[in-house]
């Protein structure tokens, strides 16, 4: 019992401090589970950031589940879990009893208008980084391209497809080509 | 029945973010517009204030429209939600999938999905920034003002400090472009 409410207070003091979620979470999670409480090794941290990755979720829900399991399994990993989620609940909870109220305020409202426009850019930014990232190889670079056009079209035309069914099929391609490559190569 | 509706809206947003803290934005978009609970604008100003305050921006989204469209109760519920996906998944890998990881055929499917969600993002950026600019109506000059001033403290800042601006200097650069903008 006291290794879950440690996991749990741990964790949500790590979400109080993760702003944006991402990478920016990583040292924390290094600091507070490898060097102060050695929860896990340096190595078991870098696997968390590879399967991070590669699997759904943000990268602190993944840490907090991994951790927990590893240390009190899976009461433990619940109790992380939750732990990391509730910061930014109650934050987000209180916001979204006055935000509309608030965004009635002439200046407020402009400030806003504002900000719209810098988080389109903040995104598109964050698409151009991550483009920049795909490897150099035709496959991944025709995926990434045929993803780009796909949803480009679905907005301009306000088809109605989402960008889910875009995902299935890059995964279902991906699968094929994978055998396709493989034959060839044998 | 909005609990339901919460449930497999946010269950979609949870299972298919893969990557960075931006990849669930295409799928949040998607979803959390189909289902009428946030316009357009209300996503972004979303965006931002999840970016200015602790937390992943999908849990955030999560919570801000549990809240609006069910109160309490609906906000605890897609909150739980959106982080089940990835709670399940690690409790698999790493209780009995370890192998699953190494395996190349699987590798190869998840590096197909994240080189398109790449591309997916990247179009979602440059949707909203001609969006916001007024590419579907008629061109806002106001906006257009300010979307070449963010431009530019963006390539300035980089290439003074030769790096990426954060989100919340951004953001709050923005706010204030936004403020003497719209205000004169």
């Amino acid at each position: 019992m006291k290794l879950l409410i440690e996991l749990f207070l741990t964790f949500a003091k790590i979400g109080l401090f993760t702003f944006g979620g991402g990478y920016a979470m990583i040292p924390v999670v290094e600091d507070n589970c490898v060097d102060k409480k050695g929860w896990i090794t340096h190595d078991e941290m870098m696997n968390i950031t590879v399967i991070a990755e590669s699997t759904p979720g943000p990268i602190a829900i993944n840490a907090a589940t991994y951790v927990g399991l590893r240390r009190g399994g899976l009461p433990g990993a619940i109790a992380a879990t939750l732990g990391v989620i509730l910061p930014s609940f109650i934050i987000i909870y209180a916001i979204s009893m006055f935000l509309e109220d608030f965004l009635e305020i002439a200046i407020i409202s402009n400030a806003f208008k504002g900000i719209k426009i810098g988080v389109g850019f903040l995104i598109l930014d964050a698409g151009i980084n991550m483009a920049l990232k795909v490897s150099r190889d035709a496959m991944a670079v025709g995926i990434m391209a045929a993803g780009f056009g796909a949803l480009l079209i679905v907005d301009i035309f306000s088809l109605n497809v989402s960008s889910i069914a875009i995902l299935l099929a890059a995964g279902i391609i991906s699968f094929a080509m994978y055998f396709i490559r493989g034959r060839r190569q044998r | 029945m909005i609990y339901w509706e919460l449930f497999l809206g946010f269950l979609k947003i949870g299972c298919f973010s893969f990557g960075g803290a931006y990849s669930a934005i295409p799928l949040i978009r998607d979803v959390v517009l189909d289902y009428g609970w946030l316009t357009s604008d209300e996503i972004t100003y979303m965006i931002a204030v999840s970016e200015s305050t602790p937390g992943p921006i999908m849990v955030n989204l999560a919570t801000y429209v549990g809240s609006t469209q069910a109160g309490l109760l609906g906000s605890v519920l897609a909150t739980l939600t959106v982080v089940l996906p990835a709670f399940l998944i690690i409790v698999l890998i790493t209780t009995l999938l370890k192998a699953a990881l190494k395996n190349m055929c699987f590798q190869a499917v998840l590096d197909g999905l994240k080189n398109c969600i790449s591309g997916i993002i990247l179009a979602t950026g440059l949707w909203m920034v001609l969006q916001n600019c007024g590419v579907e109506s008629s061109f806002d000059q106001r906006a257009l003002i300010l979307s070449a001033a963010v431009a530019v403290v963006m390539i300035l800042y980089r290439k003074i400090k030769s790096k990426r601006i954060s989100p919340i200097p951004l953001i709050l650069i923005s706010a204030v472009l936004g403020v003497v903008v719209y205000g004169v």
